[in-house]
């Protein structure tokens, strides 16, 4: 990928100028990768079945009922699970990166087990839990206080226990941001605050919550996102209780007859709030330069909690019962036993399942197999295209780099299954037909990872600074030996880094994979989406652990790699 | 070729006591009457129908009236046309030429266990071809394999639905391979398979009601789809959905024939739990997640009983939905041979015997031996399916039915 590259960053009189086509190169691609299916989308939503313009699908999202009531209950599900999440991810960020609670890197590594669980395997691990009747929660709370057989501590097929279960998977956002901020807050400036005879609340709320709170509102931005955009926990808790959200409308309206007018339509709403409140975020973190900018920083004081360090403890780990203990345990426990929501014991212990789901489920290899592909070929693309685009814009070393940069982080603003749409709508009738390959996730996934990809590689390249690539290039190497030489080795923790992220990003891929797959391009996620709607549950605990012992054997091999720093996770 | 009648066989009289009762004929939909026998009983395709019931009476083909299986509209032409197709026996040059194929697409609508357990009793038969069940419901497997032949992606070889409609729909279009299997043509009743050889209907069973024992006493259960409008079930009923599950697409129609759309009216206010494929409402009471189901496959039901899970069946009083399964090849199919070898093999003995035993649904051919004890088919008041009026009704019924449920 790097050949070209020596040529574009000092051409010389008699060689060809790479810089143009380079650029036209990966424009066209990025292109081909978000401005179609957005010109499609918007196309589609804009016209009838005669290819008339015509307003006619908007009007029916703002006067249908059956689609005003799904928009009403997304901004309550956002709203809410926004809140929850701040609510408990401000004070576990705080005890971790500042006090001296015990087992804070345990604490970590937790939260980024929750981050790495797919939301819809943790929903379908809540219903075999909080399930009204047959929840194995419920279960217990009616043996231990004798309550009749009708009475339920838990109803997960409800909003509030859609909002409970997507708040479990999206706290993890809040925490790392807020993690990351508060870990870069200062120790001097607290130091400064007590010196000057500021007192422990003072000082926090002088200091340091001014300092964390940029942090803590883009946190609260981006649960809203996650929140408003996902799409499996929705379609497995929400539908049966009885009402939509809008990525399970959009969903639906592809079911048969499909209805793509409506479909893109009833996406743009999401892809408006989308921009909108990135904008905002971008307004909210862009004043935060102020505050840490360079200098040497004295490490960050910590507070002693004294005996209340275990109290705290306890707290952290009841919060993360719910994102990781229970529901792990809930699937362990369907895999082995007959019926999924009993207890399993020795006389009812059964490899039933597991038999199954390897040697009966015809479905299990090509899924597997499919995943593999497509998440080695998506990281692996991914990678070297955010690595290219981050070299240029770093190094500013094609006109016109800023485009790039801003396509690049483009994506981040189109939620997955408004991608989804876009491209069936763009790639799935001729002239390009990629509807049926493993092209067209590939395009998806590939999509989805570029813009976190191109910041973990682009804050790696600011790292290396040009001063050590000069210094080989005045000692008599070529361009090319530098980049293998110097900036190679330097960034290839980043890289492995990144690459492993985008991997693990596309095994828990739902939302985009639901729009675009077929019988032959089936993935994981999507076989155990269908095995949900067929009520398969001990299958879909098999599958589900075999993913979470993939995700985590990445996961871990990662945090192997020396040099590696749990902040990267930010940028996951 | 000349077609043996029904009643040559010796499994026909359990099939023969259904015809005894009068013919509900075909209400209109969305009529509200539950008093079936005093309303007028137009045709759906009009005016000649009884002049053709006689036709049909007078032949002794008493399946005519559509009361079983995969017949409805079909079952007419069956009748009215010869057998334009020479059938075909399994040959060592197809099982060759299958072989050489290795593999096979069956996309299906039945339950995944069941599905799976065909596919490799048909590995374990004709070792060296491997079968990829892709699963799903009815109507979502229409609607893939809808856009997959939009996309010009041939991926599927056999199919087996749940909705009878989609073949009428296949038919038209265009798509559906000319292939009888010899045993069909020898055993099945001329109902169950089309004339132009196009389809055969692989499986018949029914949407009942269920409950579960723990939850629920025997003689508290509900009897009838009336029952279920009882305040007491509030909450406590667990549901499939017509615009997934081609069983429930089914059922729907007939119930909405028969009861009118008021009873689901009712029925959606008792905050039922709405789940997608008719297999899932018989294993949320086997979980004892809800004590009551709406619908679902009566086959998943008598399953779980078998093993031991605290369900029961409730056929209900006014009458049962009928669902039956054909099976069809695609023109388009990447494995020509391997499907013409799996729908022979799908429709002979050894499998109608695995449905039946395994399976626990019923089979049309007539030496298959039912399971001592079973519920016989005609101990059950059935409604009788209309493929042709669930065809026309079905968007209809998606729309419907998502204002009233909401979802």
């Amino acid at each position: 990928m790097t050949i070209a590259l020596p040529a574009a960053r000092a051409p010389r009189p008699y060689r060809l100028d790479l810089s143009w086509p380079i650029l036209i190169l990966f424009a066209a691609l990025l292109c081909g990768l978000i401005i179609l299916p957005m010109f499609w989308l918007l196309y589609y939503s804009l016209v009838d079945r005669n290819g008339a313009f015509t307003l006619a699908n908007f009007k029916t999202l703002i006067v249908d009922p059956i689609f005003v009531e799904p928009m009403i209950t997304t901004l309550i599900l956002a709203v809410s699970s926004s809140i929850i999440c701040c609510a408990v991810a401000a004070p576990m960020s705080w005890l971790v990166a500042r006090t001296d609670m015990p087992l804070r890197r345990t604490v970590r590594a937790l939260v980024t087990a929750s981050f790495v669980t797919p939301p819809f395997l943790g929903a379908i691990a809540w219903e075999l839990l909080a399930a009204p009747n047959s929840g194995l929660l419920n279960k217990i709370y009616r043996t231990v206080t004798g309550a009749p057989q009708d009475e339920h501590l838990f109803n997960i097929y409800s909003l509030g226990g859609l909002i409970f279960v997507i708040s479990c998977y999206t706290f993890p956002y809040v925490f790392v941001l807020l993690a990351n901020a508060l870990d870069r807050i200062p120790g001097d400036l607290e130091d400064a605050s007590s010196i000057l005879g500021g007192r422990t609340w003072t000082t926090a709320r002088r200091v340091t919550i001014p300092l964390a709170l940029p942090a803590l509102v883009a946190g609260a931005l981006v649960a809203f996102l996650q929140a408003m955009t996902l799409f499996g926990s929705p379609a497995i808790l929400a539908i049966p209780a009885g009402f939509h959200t809008m990525t399970t409308k959009i969903w639906s309206l592809f079911n048969y007859p499909p209805k793509p007018g409506l479909a893109a339509a009833a996406s743009v709403p999401l892809l408006v709030l989308t921009v909108l409140l990135l904008r905002a975020e971008h307004l909210i973190l862009g004043r935060r330069s102020y505050s840490v900018v360079g200098g040497k920083q004295g490490d960050p004081r910590l507070v002693r909690l004294g005996p209340m360090r275990w109290a705290a403890l306890s707290c952290v780990f009841v919060v993360l019962l719910c994102p990781v203990f229970l529901p792990y345990g809930a699937l362990i426990n369907a895999t082995f036993s007959p019926v999924a929501t009993s207890f399993v014991s020795f006389d009812t212990f059964t490899l039933q399942n597991i038999r199954f789901v390897f040697f009966e489920l015809s479905a299990t290899k090509l899924a597997v197999k499919n995943t593999f592909v497509l998440g080695i070929a998506s990281a692996t693309i991914g990678t070297l295209m955010a690595l290219v685009i981050a070299y240029l814009t770093t190094r500013r070393a094609i006109p016109g780099y800023r485009t790039l940069g801003f396509l690049a982080t483009a994506p981040v603003a189109i939620p997955g299954i408004v991608l989804g749409v876009g491209l069936f709508l763009s790639y799935a009738r001729p002239p390009f037909v990629l509807y049926g390959t493993l092209w067209i996730l590939l395009l998806a996934f590939v999509t989805i990872a570029l813009p976190a990809a191109y910041q973990q590689l682009q804050s790696a390249f600011r790292f290396v600074h040009t001063d050590l690539e000069d210094a080989s290039r005045i000692l008599g190497s070529t361009r090319l030996r530098t980049l293998r030489d110097i900036t190679a080795p330097l960034l290839r923790t980043s890289v492995i880094a990144t690459w492993c992220f985008i991997f693990v990003g596309v095994i828990r891929e739902l939302s985009a994979a639901i729009m675009l797959f077929t019988s032959e391009t089936k993935v994981i996620s999507v076989l155990i989406f269908d095995l949900n709607e067929s009520g398969d549950l001990g299958a879909i605990s098999v599958l589900g652990l075999i993913m979470l012992v993939v995700t985590f054997a990445v996961v871990v091999a990662v945090n192997r790699i020396p040099g590696f720093s749990e902040a990267r996770l930010r940028n996951a | 070729m000349t077609r043996k009648t029904f009643e040559e066989f010796p499994i026909a009289s359990v099939f023969l006591g259904r015809h005894g009762r009068a013919c509900p004929g075909h209400p209109c939909l969305g009529s509200g009457s539950k008093d079936v026998d005093a309303r007028v009983k137009p045709a759906h395709d009009g005016g000649n129908a009884a002049s053709r019931r006689d036709v049909l009476r007078a032949s002794g083909a008493i399946f005519a009236s559509g009361v079983l299986p995969g017949t409805g509209s079909f079952t007419q032409h069956a009748h009215a046309q010869a057998v334009t197709v020479e059938p075909a026996a399994i040959t060592p040059a197809l099982v060759q030429a299958a072989g050489k194929e290795g593999k096979l697409a069956f996309y299906t609508a039945m339950d995944l266990p069941v599905a799976e357990k065909f596919g490799k009793a048909f590995e374990a038969r004709y070792p060296g071809i491997s079968v990829r069940v892709e699963r799903s419901g009815a109507e979502r497997v229409f609607q893939r394999i809808g856009q997959e032949m939009e996309s010009r992606i041939h991926a599927v070889d056999v199919v087996n639905s749940a909705d009878a409609a989609h073949f009428i729909v296949w038919k038209r279009n265009g798509w559906l391979d000319s292939y009888l299997p010899e045993e069909v043509a020898r055993h099945y009743p001329a109902a169950f398979y089309d004339p132009d050889g196009l389809w055969v209907t692989t499986r018949v069973w029914l949407s009942s009601l269920g409950y579960n024992t723990n939850l629920v006493r025997p003689e508290d259960a509900p009897k009838s789809f009336a029952d279920l409008l009882d305040a007491k079930w509030t909450g406590r009923m667990v549901k499939a959905h017509p615009a997934y599950s081609g069983t429930i697409m089914t059922a729907t129609f007939q119930i909405v024939r028969e009861l009118g759309w008021g009873y689901l009216e009712k029925l959606a206010k008792q905050k039922v739990l709405q789940v997608q494929s008719s297999t899932d409402p018989p294993k949320k009471l086997a979980l004892g997640e809800r004590a009551v189901m709406a619908d679902g496959n009566d086959y998943n039901l008598i399953q779980l009983k078998e093993a031991g899970q605290a369900v029961e069946v409730v056929y209900p009083a006014e009458g049962t939905p009928l669902v039956a399964g054909p099976s069809a090849i695609f023109k388009s199919a990447p494995n020509p041979n391997a499907a013409r070898l799996f729908q022979n093999w799908l429709h002979s003995l050894e499998a109608q015997q695995l449905l039946v035993d395994f399976a626990r649904q019923h089979s049309a051919h007539p030496q298959v031996r039912e399971k001592p004890g079973a519920h016989k088919l005609n101990d059950i008041k059935t409604w009788k399916d209309d493929p042709a009026g669930v065809e026309k009704a079905s968007e209809e019924i998606k729309t419907r039915y998502a204002q009233l449920f909401k979802v």
